[in-house]
């Protein structure tokens, strides 16, 4: 059955000619029908889908060097799509279809993969369970009365489910490595400016970085293989060159240094994490892998800096939501104020709102210094604790999250104990560091634990090939929800 | 800091967000709490500190200045709320 096959193998089926894209497109298509109950898509288009796959094969046939591949995958609704919606889970874009497609969506599409559909998110990527989509919560495969997490949640929960070999999402902070550990996923945040943003719907721009959720650290790295390199119509992105991801998937872990910052393994965190991430390691080291501690003294404060950062970018990058050029535009207005307080009140749900409300605070006269500033500030010294701490090892290792997925609900009404979630993550994106989540292990009630590798700099190769040399030895990332098997 | 009902209306009319007197109840415990968890960094000595804008220090790029975009104004006008003529339209500003 294709949806317990890895992306690299079915890869590898279809290079061999022992199953057609069309094959495997009609599989995933079908699943997804099947299981709408998680609510993991907004957008599918089975009829131009099918036609795509068909296309894919028909290529491979006719042309012997063709690069198409034909494999699927779905794609976070944040990205820009001319043939399907792009909603970014709020209700002002809830009619939106792109003119344009996004960078990532066009080297996709140039190297043959198609995209099953647009999945579920929390509204324009802010939240860290996907219950704040306007089109619902996403469920947890593994126990759908738990959150999936965010925002990339959609995208965890169909690959977790099967409803996709893979997925492609974005971190902000945390949005693909959070959910991936919820989900008992590979989920890979690339440094900043590894990808383009060109198209992706714009939170927090000095953070926002695309990167795929996968089943391993071998699809994750033909993904980003795919993604990454320079697109001149995003200011940020690197003009440098992309290594090849998969043929350094076999350096191993011989002599490698894993920093093992004390400020990750807080006594505050989940027993049960703790114990899986112990275990963990301990394995990293029998790969020849050495132990190292290290200190990230500032690191606890990179949520508070992010909530004034992300926040204010937001602030000015959703002030173009405004019902006049696109999207949703309120019924009634008595003038042009009144269209633009009404569209944006009713186009935008309550997460959305309060991280512009703040965000417009803190950059708002009188108050600019005493936060975003100092926020500033705040960042560049826990950037600097990363180098400090790259002196002395290779690769970072800590848990992704401090818990595993918490219920449906639980976080709701208090949006501060929310964003604790991201504690481990959000240093990442400060410093624009690459880093990945693999699952390490399912605490007693078979809920998945993820431990994060944070690497220097355009380091991807260095962390997925330690993540792939522990997939080698140990299953956790095979393992499927037994509701979807 | 806590953020007043006044500070919430303020700050709603500057992003354009219409709120309803209740709502700026709730929006100002909300922020409140959300500024307690911000000012944690306050135990963080950043004197002498440069500001990080961004985690790249480089400089921007600069391009010829070519054309090179085609002209999408009808697919750009095609998804707009309102459109007469080719122009975009909005409630009258001017009297």
């Amino acid at each position: 059955m294709p949806h317990r096959q890895s992306l690299s193998a079915l890869n590898r089926m279809l290079a061999t000619g022992g199953i057609s894209s069309t094959e495997i497109t009609t599989h995933f298509l079908d699943r997804i029908e099947q299981n709408q109950q998680l609510n993991a898509f907004v957008s599918v288009d089975r009829e131009q889908t099918l036609a795509q796959a068909q296309q894919a094969d028909h290529s491979r046939r006719n042309e012997r060097n063709s690069n198409l591949k034909g494999l699927p995958v779905a794609l976070k609704d944040i990205f820009c799509t001319q043939d399907l919606l792009t909603s970014c889970g709020s209700r002002i874009l809830s009619n939106f279809v792109s003119p344009y497609d996004a960078t990532v969506v066009e080297r996709l599409d140039k190297d043959g993969f198609i995209v099953l559909g647009k999945t579920n998110m929390d509204e324009f990527a802010m939240g860290s369970s996907n219950e704040s989509s306007y089109f619902g919560p996403v469920l947890n495969p593994w126990n759908t009365a738990r959150v999936p997490g965010g925002s990339s949640g959609g995208s965890a929960a169909a690959v977790s489910a099967r409803l996709a070999p893979a997925a492609i999402g974005t971190d902000t902070g945390g949005s693909i490595r959070q959910p991936a550990a919820f989900c008992g996923l590979t989920g890979l945040k690339p440094s900043y400016g590894r990808i383009s943003r060109y198209g992706m719907v714009a939170y927090a721009s000095s953070l926002d970085q695309a990167g795929p959720i996968t089943q391993s650290a071998e699809d994750a790295a033909l993904l980003l293989q795919t993604m990454a390199g320079f697109d001149s119509r995003d200011s940020t992105s690197l003009d440098t060159a992309v290594p090849d991801y998969l043929s350094a998937l076999n350096t191993g872990l011989e002599n490698v240094r894993l920093g093992i910052p004390k400020e990750f393994l807080d006594p505050s965190i989940d027993a049960e994490v703790l114990s899986a991430i112990e275990t963990a390691l301990e394995e990293f080291e029998k790969l020849g892998a050495k132990l190292v501690d290290i200190e990230l003294p500032n690191s606890s404060a990179g949520i508070a800096a992010y909530y004034v950062i992300a926040p204010a970018e937001a602030s000015s990058n959703l002030s173009k939501f405004d019902g006049v050029r696109y999207g949703h535009r309120t019924a009634e207005f008595s003038d042009l104020l009144d269209m633009y307080e009404k569209s944006r009140a009713e186009g935008f749900g309550d997460e959305v709102k309060r991280r512009i409300l703040i965000g417009t605070y803190a950059l708002s006269a009188g108050y600019y210094d005493a936060y975003y500033l100092k926020a500033q500030k705040v960042r560049r010294i826990i950037a600097n604790d990363f180098s400090q701490a790259f002196k002395q090892c290779d690769l970072i290792a800590g848990p992704t999250t401090p818990s595993t997925a918490f219920p449906l609900g639980e976080n709701l009404d208090d949006p501060v104990s929310m964003y604790l979630n991201d504690v481990f993550t959000v240093p990442v994106n400060l410093a624009g560091l690459p880093a990945i989540s693999l699952p390490v292990g399912f605490d007693q009630s078979g809920l998945p634990i993820g431990l994060q590798l944070i690497g220097p700099y355009l380091k991807e190769a260095n962390i997925l090939s330690a993540a792939h040399s522990y997939q080698k030895v140990t299953d956790w990332h095979q393992r499927i929800p037994g509701d979807y098997e | 800091m806590s953020i007043s009902k006044s500070d919430v209306e303020r700050v709603a009319r500057l992003a354009r967000i219409g709120i309803e007197p209740h709502e700026a109840e709730r929006y100002s415990i909300d922020l409140s709490n959300i500024l307690t968890l911000v000012e944690q960094m306050n135990k963080i000595d950043t004197e002498g500190i440069q500001p990080m804008a961004h985690p790249q220090d480089i400089q921007l790029r600069l391009r010829d200045d070519e054309v090179k975009e085609v002209n999408k104004r009808d697919q750009f006008q095609a998804i707009a709320p309102a459109v007469k003529q080719g122009l975009y339209l909005v409630p009258k500003v001017l009297d």
